[in-house]
């Protein structure tokens, strides 16, 4: 096609690169800790991501162990959770408590530590820069401590789970991610714990805004000659969208809990009656944050599957600039539907109606996203390669967890459905099923351009099916256990909830048994390391890292590409 | 090939039909189906294997459920199977063997437009019936009995503040913390209160409800309410029970370690048992309240007419003494006749 002159260039400053290479390449502390190379710094953030998954996952192991019946099997003194000796199981008191811990910290590390970390520090610095044609981001230096920073909020976190946090001395800050106030005062936490999520939180989110400046600075500054905005690949627009809603979001959660850790710490009352404040003031100040948060969680993954599927279908994505402009809708509209979020809280009768009325208007734009994939695919001539099967898998259960979001928009229904399994499910279907379905996808498609290594093809269909049976089986039930109105959090329940909760917890074996076969994969393309070529995919993948070997070069693009209007590198 | 092309470059009409029909057929059959509360479920109480609502103890619940069931429902389940068949028809009509040239658009401006507009018609739809409902539950007709619920860590405290009934403290009954003492004792686990909230049938109770310490919410599933109990702030919630019975929900947020262990149970009666209770409790009932009212009321007229005798009586002493001193405030006898037939 057209990419004859890349292809030229490419040659000629591959040899120059595999000259430099033996030059430049740093020895193994300095090209770890002190990189500044966006592709390494990528690597880090999918290693860390990796890692906090692994754990995130255990406690939901953990959760879904303890619910698999009535009564107290796991959070007890004497049970085998007890003698791993991680909590302290000692008393009723200290082992309920320690429950609900490891539901917060779930939480707190499957967003922060490892969607985000993944889809943002991960992918996307790894792809940006080569995708728009850039040597690198704007700011290297920044992004190598954006990456330390997350490492630190993360050491802050996990100490938090063994600090006192409790009134009775009970370790880990037991509040949920959500953090509300006075359970996260003095009143519920008087422990030291929530001062240390505190910590972690600010520092993860000058981390996200730190890397936010990043990717803002460089796609705006640093895209090749010929690559306008609307030339731009989907993925690159997905991050740019992303990062401008880091960037407004984090410094309300800032706020927020920056006034926690006064209240806390400092005599002030900004969340409490007695001296003239106001709880819900505090859940006003998250969900501004939270809400645009989800979008920030899953808007990557839209660009990664936009990708994917126009790759395996052969064909351009249908309706490229209503992808583009329907990211940017959703992250705009997101930034003003939080209070659905608060529909219990009390608020008048006109605040709740315009908070069903907008988050419903959410839903046109996400439609048309996934209506255009659909047609991207139509007529199209699909491979069914790992990644491919990620990505529908993704398209089908994203929308499935899309429109029990529409059900639970209606603050009437929201009123029998709020904090009860409905929404849990309806958040896990978007979040298990379609942010980490989408990170998946991304795994695999990029698997080989980045470890230069090709993975078994069956050992990566038999992780997608056995996770696709076991998390469908894990949360599909929980909506039936919304509806009768098991509540959320909880450690025990009725046993009117028995059978769905014995199910759940079943299909919570089987994605365990799918994390392994991942795992296995992951050390069998290691072990056996079958050569990566440049573009396995074929003609479908269109965009610049197919143009680059695999791992590429240390230094990518000393000599710019020139994106010509006939180039299809989107 | 054979296929109709309705939509220009690319989209077949065949397999949009398809498609299409699909959903309608499945939309109509989950309108019938849907998740209407089965025969058997328990009254108040969750039912184990139900998919569904619990049985509507109100008419508001019923209310919602018809939204959910006939409006919402349907219409998800036809929008998931549509994009199901739709990613079925694709991978096998489209796949590479069977489809070894792709095509090559990547536009359509008709469809494009339908598939923004058609959804825009059906949330406005949507939202036309999710207002309505939404004013009924704000809307509270008239109450009959006024309950204040406080969420405390870990249990609940009820006053009737207009009978003169105040901190009844309900918590989860000891045999009720364990499966084998509740079976033993035929009260459902982790649900079984010592002190229920009673209220009549078929009347209207506003329910106040606040937080001691954190944030607890108040909550039946039945009738179909949540509300938070947030310190320092008093919301306001209704409900109106249809049948007489007893009714289980679960503080819905997250308040410490014995969150899950703070349950509601609010007993149904008719009014006479209602009443009883009241008495019992200490208060007055309602309509004791309401012949008291009665009573001082009449006992104020009295008081008003003689009160208004002696001022007519003791104005004429005053004319004379208002005439010769201008700065004379208005006499007060006239003022507490008044206030006092209110």
């Amino acid at each position: 096609m057209s990419s004859t002159a890349i292809t030229h260039e490419r040659d000629t400053h591959a040899d120059a690169h595999a000259h430099d290479a033996h030059e430049h390449k740093p020895g193994f502390f300095a090209r770890w800790v002190f990189t500044t190379n966006h592709k390494d710094i990528g690597t880090l953030y999918l290693i860390f991501a990796i890692l906090f998954g692994l754990i995130g996952g255990a406690f939901s192991g953990l959760i879904r162990w303890e619910l698999a019946e009535p009564g107290l099997q796991v959070f007890m003194k004497g049970s085998m959770l007890d003698s791993m000796g991680l909590f302290n199981l000692s008393n009723p008191d200290h082992a309920k408590h320690a429950f609900n811990s490891v539901v917060t910290a779930h939480a707190v590390i499957m967003i922060f530590f490892m969607v985000m970390p993944a889809t943002m520090g991960g992918f996307a610095n790894w792809f940006v820069p080569i995708m728009i044609g850039s040597p690198d981001m704007a700011f290297p230096r920044l992004n190598n401590i954006s990456f330390w920073l997350l490492v630190a909020a993360a050491v802050l976190l996990v100490t938090s789970i063994f600090t006192p946090s409790g009134p009775g001395g009970e370790h880990g800050f037991a509040g949920g991610w959500t953090m509300y106030p006075p359970m996260s005062t003095h009143t519920g936490s008087p422990g030291q714990a929530m001062d240390l999520v505190i910590l972690s939180l600010h520092i993860a989110g000058a981390s996200s805004i730190l890397g936010s400046i990043n990717f803002i600075t460089t796609i705006f500054n640093m895209r090749a000659p010929g690559m306008t905005l609307h030339r731009m690949p989907l993925f690159a627009w997905a991050i740019l969208v992303t990062a401008f809603m880091l960037l407004l979001s984090l410094p309300v959660l800032a706020g927020g809990i920056t006034m926690l850790l006064t209240d806390r710490n400092f005599g002030t009352s900004f969340f409490d009656p007695s001296g003239g404040g106001d709880p819900i003031m505090f859940q006003h100040l998250f969900w501004f944050f939270g809400h645009p948060e989800v979008y920030i969680l899953i808007l990557p993954g839209f660009g990664i599957v936009s990708h994917i599927v126009s790759t395996f279908s052969r064909k351009p994505v249908f309706g490229y600039l209503a992808m583009a402009y329907a990211m940017l809708a959703i992250g705009f509209v997101g930034f003003i539907v939080w209070a659905h979020h608060m529909f219990t809280v009390g608020m008048s009768f006109d605040l709740r109606a315009y908070f069903t009325l907008a988050t419903m208007v959410i839903a046109v734009p996400t439609g048309v996203k996934v209506f255009s994939w659909i047609a991207t695919m139509w007529g199209g001539s699909l491979w069914f390669t790992v990644p491919m099967q990620w990505a529908i898998g993704f398209i089908f259960l994203f929308t499935v967890g899309g429109v029990t979001g529409v059900v639970l928009s209606n603050a009437a229904v929201d009123y029998s459905l709020q904090d009860t399994y409905y929404v849990v499910a309806h958040f896990h279907y978007v979040l298990s099923l379609g942010a980490v379905f989408s990170i998946f996808a991304g795994f695999y498609y990029w698997f080989e351009k980045m470890f230069g290594v090709k993975y078994n093809k069956w050992l990566g269909a038999a992780h997608f099916w056995i996770m696709f049976i076991g998390v469908n089986l894990v949360f599909f039930p929980q909506h039936f256990l919304g509806l009768q109105g098991m509540p959320r959090r909880y450690v025990d329940y009725p046993e009117g909830f028995a059978y769905w909760n014995m199910v759940s917890s079943i299909g919570y074996a089987i994605t365990a048994v799918g994390v392994v076969v991942f795992l296995i994969m992951c050390l069998e393309a290691a072990i056996v390391r079958r050569k990566g070529e440049a573009n396995p995919w074929g003609e479908g993948a269109t965009t610049l890292e197919w143009t680059l070997s695999s791992p590429p070069p240390y230094h990518q693009f000393s000599e710019l590409p020139v994106i010509k209007e006939d180039d299809e590198h989107h | 090939m054979g296929s109709k092309r309705l939509f220009g470059k690319g989209l077949s009409g065949r397999g949009l039909f398809r498609a299409a029909s699909s959903a309608i057929a499945t939309l109509a059959l989950s309108a019938v189906m849907s998740v209407p509360a089965l025969a058997g479920d328990t009254m108040g109480l969750p039912t184990d294997k139900a998919m569904g609502w619990q049985p509507a103890g109100s008419a508001l619940k019923r209310q919602t459920e018809v939204f959910y069931n006939y409006g919402l429902f349907p219409l998800i389940v036809a929008i998931c199977v549509l994009v199901g068949v739709l990613l079925l028809w694709i991978m096998i009509r489209y796949n590479r063997k069977a489809n070894p040239i792709p095509a090559k658009f990547s536009h359509n401006t008709f469809i494009e437009i339908v598939w923004t507009l058609i959804p825009v018609v059906i949330l406005v739809v949507v939202a036309v019936f999710s207002l309505g409902l939404l004013r009924d539950y704000n809307d509270m007709p008239k109450p009959d009995v006024v309950v204040k619920a406080t969420g405390n860590q870990w249990f609940w405290t009820y006053d009737y503040p207009e009978l003169g009934v105040t901190d009844i403290e309900s918590r989860l009954r000891e045999d009720a913390k364990d499966i084998k003492t509740a079976k033993a004792a035929g009260v459902p686990y982790l649900l079984e209160v010592d002190n229920a909230l009673v209220v009549p049938v078929n009347k209207v109770v506003h329910v106040q409800v606040t937080g001691a310490d954190v944030i607890h919410s108040f909550t039946i599933p039945a009738f179909g309410f949540k509300i938070d109990a947030v310190p320092g702030r008093l919301n306001n919630t209704w409900f109106k029970a249809e049948k007489i019975g007893t009714y289980y929900g679960q503080c819905s947020e997250l308040c410490g370690k014995d969150h899950a262990y703070m349950p509601i149970e609010i007993k149904v009666v008719s009014d006479a048992d209602f009443d009883a209770f009241i008495i019992a409790q200490g208060g007055k009932t309602r309509a004791m309240l309401a012949s008291e009212a009665a009573a001082s009321a009449a006992a104020a007229e009295e008081a008003a007419a003689s009160a208004a005798e002696a001022a007519s009586a003791s104005a004429a002493a005053d004319v004379s003494a208002a005439a010769s001193d201008a700065n004379t405030t208005a006499p007060a006898a006239p003022a507490s006749g008044a206030a006092a037939a209110h």
